[in-house]
């Protein structure tokens, strides 16, 4: 990938600096060094502030990325899972559970993808089935029954596309938590991690805050699946990834999410800690902010939130 | 019905063209079902209805409110808005080129019309959603006339019909498309808060983002015979499965079996199925 090479290029760079100053000893003037190396950090973060919609897809879908199960290791404590939609079968796609977060209790619920290729077969490749959106809700009602507030983590490829999951009513399942979402009387915290693919991803992200990793990707169709409708070729996906404007940065602009959470330089997956920990501080700023308004004000929030979402009209009248 | 199960047959009807010959142009339809040509005509006094086999062909959105509503009248709301192309979406032609085709096709802006009007005696809030505009799908504009729609409703104290008629969401529009689902959900929780009925009518074929939302939140779910109703669409589904998929899966009836739709009512039945369904709610 050509986005590698030029990593491995400013890499390089900054290694040339470390090696000019030992081969230059103290010929090289310290205001000197601080200045290439500054330059270098700067060339760094205009790589990563500008990577192409295509090159984020792939750093959303890297195999190192932290999971939902890796973010409840670094962020909760005494977590519980629970599983079942009690009507059908436990969903390993979509994990959840609750545990405390920063001092609080809370339910937490998420995507799960696996490591290696035996637990991507077992988690569905986080492809879940109504029996996981039908499990999430069943979470949920229970967090809003004892009035505990709800971190979703959303990064799913999809909804399973099988036969399967169209007979157990895979529509039903994610139009049933989109309308019961909004209304569940408790904080909702959504955060994108990776993938928020289409309506596998939104069914577990309505919420009051919707927060996106800054190499996450969210979108109505992958990349792919675009190419091949629009296109008719599926190998014109990094055309459709910049057509779709599926980028936090893009996003906000169009006023779809609320805040970008910065990752550790590099990606996530180079440092999973460090990124838990900026998801987990983004989440404990909204809590305080949320906590604060009365039930019917959450609601009337959350509706008007979601309610302005699209204005991209004009009236001919 | 009457108009439903009258004789096609009759010497009025020009006799059918042989079908290895080049078709009439626009006079002649080959029913899918059933194979036979039937003349345009005939379909068309038959509400798109095939009089041999009684296939349902595609109904469009001015016809089907004419089906639906007393005296073929109703207040069309909010027809003026149009999408504003905000991804400046281009793939293989520009989105803007396609809504301009669409709307002088069609002769409206966008892929669903919003109206208010009387079905049998009653007061209701009508939707008809238009596969002939870019495959019936719900972007911002469609998002908006349904949520607007349902707050009508809810202002007027209304009964809701949502006619579906969509391939998903409106991929030109990305993102924004997709948030229309919660939006529109959401005012469907309002709806439901306030004690009022929404009817949902699938007909074929109902895929995607609109039967993930508001297709399959009706009080009652119902379906037209033989209408194609899903989440994926079928080739997705072949080519993640690798397999052929059975005749009659994603069908109306299919689903009925499955537990997803209250009843699948012939397009002859819908006006009374759906004015006896309101007297029992509301009377
Ligand atoms: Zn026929």
């Amino acid at each position: 990938m050509d986005m590698d090479h030029q990593k491995r290029a400013l890499d390089n760079l900054e290694q040339d600096v470390e090696q000019l100053r030992k081969a230059t000893g103290d010929a090289l003037s310290r205001t000197d060094l601080e200045r290439l190396r500054g330059d270098i950090a700067q060339l760094k973060r205009e790589f990563y502030d500008n990577i192409s919609p295509w090159q984020r897809t792939q750093l959303a879908r890297h195999p190192g990325r932290p999971y939902t199960l890796d973010y409840v290791q670094h962020l909760l404590t005494s977590f519980h899972e629970l599983s079942g939609d009690r009507s059908f079968a436990d969903d390993p796609a979509i994990v959840g559970g609750f545990g405390w977060f920063r001092g609080r209790p809370v339910m937490l619920i998420g995507h799960q993808k696996g490591r290696d290729t035996k637990q991507r077969l077992a988690r569905n490749f986080g492809q879940a089935k109504p029996e996981g959106y039908r499990k999430a809700l069943r979470l949920m009602s229970l967090a809003a029954k004892f009035r505990r507030p709800i971190l979703t983590l959303v990064d799913t490829p999809g909804a399973y596309p099988g036969m399967d999951a169209e007979e157990r009513g895979q529509a039903e399942a994610i139009a049933r938590n989109l309308r019961e979402m909004m209304r569940l009387p408790v904080p909702i915290l959504v955060t994108i991690t990776g993938e928020g693919g289409s309506g596998g991803a939104l069914a577990i992200a309505v919420g009051d805050r919707v927060h996106m990793l800054e190499n996450s990707i969210y979108s109505v169709i992958s990349p792919e699946g675009c190419a091949s409708i629009m296109w008719r070729d599926a190998t014109k996906a990094e055309l459709a990834a910049g057509a779709l404007r599926i980028t936090p940065h893009d996003l906000e602009n169009m006023g779809l999410i609320d805040r970008i959470v910065p990752e550790p330089e590099g990606g996530a997956h180079l440092d999973p800690a460090a990124a838990a920990q900026a998801v987990g501080d983004a989440l404990e700023r909204a809590l305080a902010e949320l906590g604060a308004l009365s039930v019917a004000d959450l609601l009337e929030r959350r509706y008007q939130k979601f309610r302005r979402m699209g204005q991209f009209f004009a009236d001919l009248a | 019905m009457a108009w439903f199960k009258r004789d096609k047959d009759s010497i009025q009807s020009p006799v059918p063209p042989e079908e290895r010959r080049v078709r009439t142009e626009g006079m002649w339809d080959k029913c899918p079902a059933c194979r036979k040509i039937i003349w345009r005509k005939d379909l068309e006094s038959n509400w798109q209805v095939c009089p041999k086999c009684e296939h349902h062909f595609k109904l469009g959105s001015a016809k089907r409110l004419e089906l639906l509503l007393d005296d073929a009248r109703w207040t069309e709301h909010d027809s003026e808005l149009t999408s504003s192309d905000p991804l400046h979406f281009t793939d293989t032609r520009p989105y803007k080129q396609r809504l301009r085709e669409a709307r002088q096709k069609l002769g409206m802006n966008d892929a669903i019309v919003t109206a208010e009007g009387v079905l049998s005696g009653r007061q209701v809030i009508c939707c008809a959603m238009e596969f002939g505009f870019i495959g019936g799908s719900m972007g911002a504009v469609v998002g908006e006339k349904v949520t607007r729609a349902i707050e009508l409703a809810i202002a007027r104290r209304c009964p809701l019909i949502i006619v579906s008629c969509s391939g998903g969401a409106r991929m030109m529009e990305g993102t924004i498309s997709l948030m229309q689902l919660a939006k529109v959900s959401g005012a469907l929780a309002r709806l439901d808060a306030a004690g009022l009925p929404y009817i949902s009518v699938l007909t074929d074929p109902t895929t995607g983002g609109v039967t993930a939302s508001y297709a399959m939140l009706g009080d009652l779910n119902i379906a037209e015979p033989g209408a194609l109703i899903g989440f994926a669409g079928p080739r997705v589904i072949e080519q993640t499965i690798r397999q052929k998929l059975p005749d009659g899966f994603q069908r109306a009836e299919f689903l009925l079996q499955h537990g997803f739709l209250d009843a699948v009512v012939p397009r002859p039945q819908l006006k009374n199925y759906i004015a006896s369904s309101l007297e029992f709610f509301l009377a």
